[in-house]
């Protein structure tokens, strides 16, 4: 299936902006976030089509997943 | 003598009272800058201070923003530009919270800093530069880190809190906090040219749900630290989320997350 991969800020350098790629039935998020080496404790928002989401949530084919870094400064 | 209110009433023009009028009327009855500016809007006139806000502010809303009660938790760079604004909107008091004084890091972005005011407490900056701008607000200055212990004093009467922390953990703190007290809040973050913020009513987990895979540390403010806009810019919408709220405006930031990126000059609209 289809996976469309939005990556924000930091989480680009060295990656990517967006790429749709490919992924077997069943991925979930986490899936994606450990293929990409990013560190789970980096993650800010998490959003699948638009809703912010948990790790374990399984994609569907055309879904956009969007991940943002976390950013807790003032 | 003439009364208090029609002295007010005569000395408007048009619906405006101006500053002096405001100012004599101080002296002459012996009242508080709040007091006159209290019964000036009770009396369906305004503060010619407040003359550009009307298109977008009734008096009505005026009156309500005056008898409102924020607090600002972190006084550094969100906090000292939601401060300066709420006072220029014309909230009536505000109660500002931050255990720091100022440092020279701070000089690029935090707009209640400066070289005169280095070493110095930031809620005192607060104070001193509110009472110069718009005397007829309260500030209430605490230089205390904000923790669950101090909450419900520092929070004691407050409508509406503005999150301008710089750590997760306090942020964290202050979002149960208000649940727990019953006040909606207007969360903000940022680092680098990114930043977040959005809008949470009592019992929701909206902060909780930003940070579910936060375990330690900071976020990206650590590697990128802050310029100068991104406070600015986020400081400014969360001002407008709270003039909404504060004035019963509906259509904020409830169950949405706004996510900036300056440097690609997006918007992302996240719902919860």
């Amino acid at each position: 299936m289809k996976i469309t991969v939005k990556l924000f800020a930091t989480f680009q350098k060295g990656r990517f902006v967006m790429q749709t790629r490919e992924y077997p039935p069943g991925t979930v998020v986490d899936d994606i976030i450990a293929e990409l080496s990013i560190p789970r404790e980096s993650l800010g928002i998490v959003m699948v089509n638009h809703r912010h989401v948990e790790l374990e949530r399984e994609l569907a084919d055309g879904d956009t997943l969007a991940i943002f870094p976390l950013v807790g400064g003032g | 003598m003439e009364g208090f209110d029609e002295f007010l009433a005569s000395g408007a023009v048009g619906d405006l009272v101006p500053w002096g009028v405001q100012r004599s009327a101080m002296e002459r009855f012996s009242r508080s800058c709040a007091e006159v500016e209290e019964r000036i809007l009770s009396l369906d006139l305004l503060p010619a201070r407040y003359q550009r806000n009307r298109q977008t502010i009734s008096t009505a809303g005026q009156l309500r923003l005056f008898r409102s009660r924020v607090a600002v938790i972190g006084c550094g760079g969100l906090g000292g530009y939601v401060v300066e604004q709420l006072a220029r909107l014309g909230v009536g008091t505000l109660v500002a919270v931050d255990p720091d004084v100022f440092e020279e890091h701070n000089l690029n972005r935090q707009i209640l800093s400066s070289i005169a005011e280095l070493g110095k407490s930031k809620v005192a900056a607060a104070l001193a530069r509110i009472g110069s701008i718009n005397p007829a607000v309260t500030v209430t200055p605490h230089q205390v880190a904000f923790t669950e212990s101090n909450a419900s004093e520092l929070l004691e009467g407050v409508g509406l809190v503005v999150d301008a922390l710089d750590n997760i953990p306090s942020r964290l703190a202050l979002s149960d906090a208000c649940t727990r007290l019953g006040i909606p809040l207007v969360h903000g973050a940022i680092g680098g040219w990114y930043g977040h913020l959005t809008t949470q009513f009592p019992g929701e987990e909206a902060v909780r749900s930003i940070y579910r895979n936060w375990s330690s540390g900071k976020g990206v403010e650590q590697q990128l630290g802050n310029p100068s806009f991104t406070p600015a810019v986020v400081a400014s919408l969360q001002v407008a989320e709270a003039c909404k709220l504060l004035i019963g405006e509906e259509r904020h930031l409830r169950g949405r997350i706004l996510s900036l990126d300056l440097h690609a000059m997006e918007f992302h609209e996240t719902g919860l």
